[in-house]
């Protein structure tokens, strides 16, 4: 018996596949479509969330077309322009921008710049994305239920968003909370996966205070996200319940039309409690990645190293910090207790501190640098321009007693277009100007891309400038006309059409952009391993496009921090972050950094 | 040099687009002008931050725009800046804050004495209630609503028989007193607002709100819910109409009271009927949507 087991010990099977081979997939369908490689699934994220958000753009033309010339349009009725406005706002803050910002920069760019072959759990991360797919279909399909989609407003705020009289309470509310719920299931999945590959696969070197802010950004993000989406999650279901089980959890006691309703006792604060408790938080979501993103975005581009860089780090940990007690200023005249509105205000008025010093740091960072004007330059600068304008109307509405007479304004509508709508798609773009090598082995065409960042940059401030003084006059949000209101002079309309007009001309700058990406992917010129001369991993891998496995034979080794640009000593004016210290002298070549793994060479 | 000129651009168009945008407030007519006062002072501290920002970009690409063979300057940190910085920007967020709150204070605390009307929502129309003689409204109960009784006021409570009930018309409110308003909803969400007066509160549904203003002009003013409410949120409208106290007191005496609607809709007050109530209401939201 014992010598059993001794042989058992002894036997070493064969290997049938070389392990290299064990790691790379096998067939079409396992590297392009099933995909486990993290690059793969972020291009998967980035072009679904890039196609959602095209139906939404298009929502938003309808609704501009209808504010902007109202009683033109015939096929706009009020149902439809809820329902556009309730589609519009959803699907912009969480399948486009939270699913491109994590899921698809979040993938791309965690395990490249951290040193990482890949994210810790690749199959979960492949069924992330399948889930998201899912979400969105699920979402999409609400348009052709009986009723059509939700028009309950993106807040979802019950009782009406499940009761007659509301657009889609028959069947669309349903499923944009069953999507929801998928959602933040498939979110979930993938953001264990950042958080776990930002704290356990960093590569050697690659301490915590080396990250680039990209990934800090990314970082903090997704473990706001993991704290706040199972708010929404509870809320989703309970307003499930109520919808089709005739529960009460938000639903008190209701005389509607004339008739009693079955319900009793619920709260519809309590919804706006768990909703904002996700939903402040998600503003931060969206924000902090732009801010890590942009903050590279500017280093690289202004041959400096960003200024202040562990204020920036402490920054980003302080405003994922307070942004989870913060979420009431939403709710000031909700007619929740009114003496919140100290805390809330104050703590609110606090998170702009942080901000604001992250706005000083980007521009000091241009201060004495070397500012290249590239794309991905320019909408950088454009990000900052808009972030101060939306941050700085975010002072207004977060004071509780400034909020009370905007409130629900077309003021609000501004701000959070600004601050979290235009301000973060600059990085979305930048970003994308920036990697798109990376991504593809080829460069945007320039000229396209500056005509796409002035019409972008100049006609959405243009757009949402003056809509802020629209709600110092007292317009309210969410009217699907404005006629026969004594206090809105014919002048409002006129800006309402002009509004209209311009948007449609940002809208059509989108094709120019989208146009350039599909020919640079074909005919665009070959931009190199590292056409901006930048110092993070991304940047150093030993193909372009990285292979599977990223970097080749041997991990980099990481020396120093990623803003290690105009170092006195150095030969050039970067120095990568894998460099070893004794060759900051000699010139750089990529191809010394790291060896490719012969099997994967293209 | 091109990117310098129009972030200047921008940064002056925006001031400029300030001082020329003919949509600004309107004419104040209750007592809330410190709100109008702490945004102005928002107004100059944040407006001063933006331009100094937007022009200190500016300048730093029009000067340190790229030049071959130009080397950034290498300073990581400078921590006695980044102080100077964080502790200016919590000055002016004080300055901001402070103000805000002490307003706030003023808003949350209803003065003695304060006129109390109720205002009820419901899709998509308003109307109001006032205490009648006693001075005090009698309780309500969304259960009680029928076809006799709109409002679900309890038949039981004497303090509700002389309250003046106001379907299908204006708001008329007096001037120069305090008013509290108390808000309620009987089905889904509502927000009462008039811009004029500045103040708004939503009303929920299973629970009462409220707030308080001063009417200080005389008038007509449009009143527009503030809370989407479903389809027919954009018709919900009314109108308040702010007179002397005399004048508001002799259109007062001229509403009927919940005793008397009771008696003329020929059913005892005491006993909760439960009719639903007549599609007349329905049928004249739907002639209101149709339009």
């Amino acid at each position: 018996m014992v010598d059993a087991v001794q042989d058992q010990d002894d036997f070493i099977p064969p290997a049938e596949v070389a392990e290299m081979e064990l790691y790379h997939p096998k067939s079409w369908l396992t590297k392009y479509v099933f995909s486990q490689d993290a690059k793969v699934i972020a291009i998967q994220y980035s072009f679904t969330a890039i196609a959602i958000g095209l139906v939404a753009l298009v929502l938003s033309w309808m609704m501009r077309l209808q504010l902007g010339f109202p009683e033109t349009f015939s096929f706009i009725e009020a149902e439809d322009y809820y329902q556009f406005i309730t589609m519009h706002g959803m699907i912009m803050v969480i399948y486009l921008l939270t699913a491109l910002f994590l899921g698809g920069f979040g993938n791309y760019l965690i395990p490249l710049m951290v040193g990482a072959r890949d994210m810790v759990f690749p199959y979960m991360n492949m069924l992330s994305y399948w889930v998201y797919l899912l979400a969105v279909l699920v979402l999409l399909a609400s348009f052709f239920v009986p009723g059509g989609p939700t028009g309950a407003g993106w807040t979802l705020y019950p009782p009406q968003a499940i009761l007659p009289g509301t657009p889609g309470a028959e069947g669309g509310i349903v499923m944009m909370l069953v999507s929801l719920a998928l959602f933040i299931v498939g979110f979930t999945m993938g953001g264990l996966n950042y958080v776990v590959t930002v704290l356990q696969a960093r590569t050697r070197g690659m301490t915590l205070m080396r990250m680039p802010l990209t990934i800090w950004g990314i970082f903090m993000a997704t473990v706001l996200a993991l704290l706040a989406f199972p708010a929404l999650f509870v809320g989703a279901v309970m307003m499930t319940l109520d919808s089709l089980l005739g529960t009460s959890f938000f639903m008190p006691d209701i005389a509607q039309f004339g008739e009693q309703l079955k319900y009793s006792g619920g709260s519809p604060i309590l919804f706006q409690h768990l909703f904002w408790f996700f939903g402040h938080p998600e503003v931060y979501i969206v924000a902090l990645p732009a801010f890590g993103i942009v903050s590279d975005l500017i280093s690289v581009h202004a041959r400096r190293h960003i200024f202040g860089y562990r204020l920036m780090v402490w920054a980003i940990v302080i405003i994922g910090a307070l942004s989870f007690i913060v979420w009431a200023h939403h709710m000031y005249v909700s007619g929740m207790n009114p003496w919140f509105g100290f805390f809330f205000a104050t703590t609110t008025l606090i998170i702009a501190i942080p901000t604001a010093i992250k706005v000083y740091n980007w521009v000091l960072t241009l201060w004495r640098g070397n500012i290249q004007f590239t794309v991905p330059m320019l909408f950088a600068l454009a990000f900052i321009v808009t972030f101060v304008n939306g941050g700085i109307t975010g002072l207004f509405l977060g004071n509780v007693v400034v909020d009370v007479p905007l409130s629900d304004t077309m003021f609000v509508v501004a701000h959070f277009h600004m601050v979290m709508g235009v301000a973060p798609l600059m990085v979305v773009f930048g970003a994308i100007y920036h990697w798109f090598p990376k991504m593809t082995g080829r460069l945007l065409n320039v000229p396209m891309g500056q005509i796409h960042f002035w019409v972008t940059f100049i006609g959405a401030y243009a757009i949402f400038l003056p809509l802020h003084y629209l709600g110092f006059l007292g317009v309210p949000r969410r009217y699907y006309e404005l006629s026969d209101i004594s206090f809105i002079p014919d002048s409002a309309q006129d800006l309402n059409a002009f509004v209209t007009v311009i948007a449609l001309i940002v809208g059509a700058a989108q094709i120019l952009f989208l146009y350039n990406i599909g020919r640079s992917m074909i005919k665009g010129e070959k931009s190199g391993p590292n056409p901006w001369r930048a110092t993070s991993l991304e940047w150093q891998t030993p193909q372009t496009p990285p292979g599977h496995g990223n970097f080749g034979q041997d991990l980099p080794v990481v020396y120093r921090w990623a803003y290690a640009y105009g170092l006195p000593d150095a030969t050039e004016d970067y120095v990568p972050q894998n460099l070893p210290p004794d060759q900051i002298t000699s010139d750089y070549d990529n191809s010394k950094l790291s060896k490719p793994i012969a099997q994967a060479a293209e | 040099m091109f990117v310098a000129v129009m972030l200047i651009l921008v940064a002056v168009g925006t001031v400029v687009f300030h001082i020329v945008s003919p949509w600004w407030w309107t004419p104040i007519a209750s007592n809330w002008g410190y709100i109008d006062d702490t945004i102005i002072l928002t107004f100059w501290i944040t407006g001063a931050v933006f331009v100094a920002v937007i022009l200190f970009m500016a300048y730093c690409c029009f000067r340190f725009r790229y030049k071959e063979g130009r080397r950034s300057e290498y300073e990581p940190e400078n921590k006695k800046l980044e102080w100077w910085l964080t502790i200016l920007t919590g000055i002016g967020v004080a300055g901001m804050l402070i103000p805000g709150l002490f307003v706030w204070n003023q808003f949350v605390t209803v003065p003695p004495g304060a006129a109390e009307i109720e205002i009820v929502g419901a899709q998509w129309q308003w109307s109001f209630r006032y205490p009648g003689k006693d001075g005090v409204l009698g309780t309500s109960n969304v259960r009680l609503i029928n076809g006799d009784n709109p409002f679900g006021i309890n038949p039981d409570d004497p303090n509700g028989r002389d309250d003046v009930l106001v379907e299908g018309d204006d708001l008329h409110l007096p001037i120069g007193g305090p008013i509290k308003f108390l808000l309620r909803s009987v089905d889904v969400l509502h927000d009462f607002y008039v811009p004029e007066f500045r103040a708004k509160m939503d009303m929920v549904p299973g629970t009462i709100t409220y707030f308080w203003l001063t009417p200080t002009r005389s008038g007509t003013f449009d009143i527009l819910c503030f809370e989407l409410c479903g389809t027919g949120h954009y018709t919900m409208r009314g109108t308040v109409v702010v007179e002397t106290k005399e004048v508001y007191e002799e259109w007062l005496g001229e509403q009927e009271t919940f005793a008397q609607t009771m008696a003329r809709a020929g059913s005892d007050p005491t006993r909760a009927t439960n009719i639903a109530l007549s599609g007349a209401r329905t049928a004249a939201v739907d002639d209101r949507l149709a339009q």
